[in-house]
């Protein structure tokens, strides 16, 4: 049991912790504050495993960008403060989504867990994951950027902003 | 790296956090004075009122500390010190002499960058928990100032970390040379009207403006509470002058650089802090929607074109 050991059974515990409490709160805000926590920790777990850039990328995109993203648009829709009835579900549902997410992370442990063995960590310097992403990684990464543009005009589509229709909107 | 070198690593830093904002809050109050024919504080402490924002910070800490009845208590008192926490990390990482920083991580310039961006929720968090429409309006027109303003920041930083070649803010002293003053001009440009925005200073200041809003998301907020947001306005203008200085304009570059990095550093970094008042006197309010346009339809562009332009000066020149 090494330092390193003991930071990542910590911020691991963090991250489950608020994980938890970010799915099981019963205001829709804190939620959205709570998976700030999970997202941070989980910024801490990688840059325990020594990934820096990658704990980076994610305090920046995910924090800074999505978690903010997502607030604004509970402000915009519905987020009062207090607990709220509406959001709540019945037991049934409640069984259902434990059995899923129970299954999801089954089926992930089942995968996972065989190929845990003690492998030699490659040094993931921003040069070496900057080499990977443009060369090895290069369709893939292109591709998604493609996806995300698709859906980012999708989402035009949807919010009715084509000047097609000026007059039956 | 012993105990008591991290110790007096992160007083310094705390140190920077609690002085530097107090000297840029004072040079406001007289800069601002002086632009307008006026002459601003001058009876506290005697010599052109220098005590002047002492002064306000044992008028803070003698305030009631309320917290309103509907509001959600624990974000509502959490939201200050969420708002304040990531410029003291930000301020930590500046390196201001050559192989001085209070803290030193190999990826800084990134660091930096997703530490500020993390402060935006602290002004989310009081907008939303303080139960009232001012500062829910306000909240809500500052975090889409912040996540329209945050995109050109964050390419304007990205190229002229590509021009140095490393995510390093040390690494990019090292690596600037004058030359830079013309190649990475409208990335600088980009940055200075971003970095304004980002602490949603005049003319970015719709999001907590009192003719309009009250106070925005800071309406509810007294005493202690209140004084750390501003505090976290002073220290964000201190670390966006200081980020300016060493990214663009050289950071300890200059003569005796061995001597007076420091000095440099801190030079460079007033004359952006002095500009961003300047602005502040000079420009009147934004609209909420010139304040997207400008963003979303200058900035941008520019900032892409800048990186563009970047890249063709990198491939060039290796």
């Amino acid at each position: 049991m090494t330092g390193l050991d003991l930071a990542f059974a910590t911020t691991g515990l963090i991250t489950a912790a608020a994980a938890a409490l970010a799915v099981t709160t019963r205001h829709v805000v804190h939620s959205a504050l709570w998976l700030v926590v999970t997202l941070l920790g989980l910024a801490g777990c990688y840059l325990v495993l020594g990934a820096e850039l990658v704990a980076l990328v994610q305090v920046l995109v995910y924090v800074g960008a999505v978690v903010v993203l997502v607030i604004v648009a509970l402000m915009l829709t519905r987020a009062p403060i207090g607990p709220r009835a509406e959001h709540t579900t019945g037991p049934a549902h409640r069984v259902l989504a434990a059995c899923v997410g129970a299954g999801t992370g089954g089926l992930v442990a089942a995968v996972l867990l065989p190929t845990a063995a003690r492998t030699p960590v490659r040094p993931g310097g921003s040069e070496e994951l900057a080499r990977q992403i443009f060369s090895t990684w290069v369709w893939p990464f292109e591709l998604l950027s493609l996806l995300l543009l698709a859906a980012l005009v999708g989402a035009f589509a949807v919010a009715g902003l084509t000047t097609s229709q000026e007059g039956t909107r | 790296m012993s105990l008591l070198e991290i110790s007096l690593r992160s007083l310094a830093a705390l140190a920077a956090v609690l002085v530097l904002p107090l000297v840029a809050g004072q040079a406001e109050h007289k800069v601002m004075a002086h632009m307008q024919g006026r002459l601003g504080p001058m009876y506290a402490g005697g010599f052109h009122g220098w005590a002047q924002l002492v002064a306000d910070g044992v008028k803070f800490v003698q305030k009631e500390d309320i917290t309103p009845a509907a509001a959600d208590r624990s974000v509502f008192r959490l939201a200050p010190a969420v708002a304040l926490i990531p410029y003291v990390i930000a301020i930590a990482l500046l390196p201001i002499h050559p192989g001085l920083a209070a803290a030193e991580v190999p990826g800084s310039v990134l660091l930096v960058l997703a530490v500020i961006g993390v402060g935006v929720l602290g002004t989310l968090m009081a907008g939303w928990a303080s139960a009232n429409k001012y500062a829910l309006v306000g909240g809500m027109r500052s975090a889409a100032q912040l996540l329209a303003y945050e995109l050109p920041l964050v390419l304007s930083v990205a190229s002229v970390a590509m021009a140095a070649g490393t995510l390093s803010l040390a690494g990019v002293v090292e690596a600037w040379t004058p030359w830079w003053l013309v190649w990475q001009l409208p990335g600088a440009i980009v940055f200075l009207i971003a970095a304004t925005a980002e602490l949603q200073r005049v003319p970015f200041d719709a999001p907590i403006a009192d003719s309009e809003v009250v106070m925005g998301p800071w309406t509810e907020y007294t005493g202690l509470r209140f004084a750390f947001f501003m505090l976290a306005e002073y220290a964000g203008m201190v670390v966006m002058g200081l980020l300016f200085g060493i990214l663009w304009l050289g950071g300890w570059q200059g003569p005796f650089a061995e001597q007076l990095g420091w000095l440099w550093t801190l030079l460079k970094g007033a004359l952006i802090v002095l500009l961003i008042i300047w602005i502040r006197v000079s420009w009147p309010r934004m609209r909420e929607d010139q304040l997207q346009r400008l963003a979303w339809t200058v900035l941008v562009p520019l900032a892409l074109a800048q990186l563009a332009l970047t890249a063709i000066g990198v491939v060039v020149t290796t």
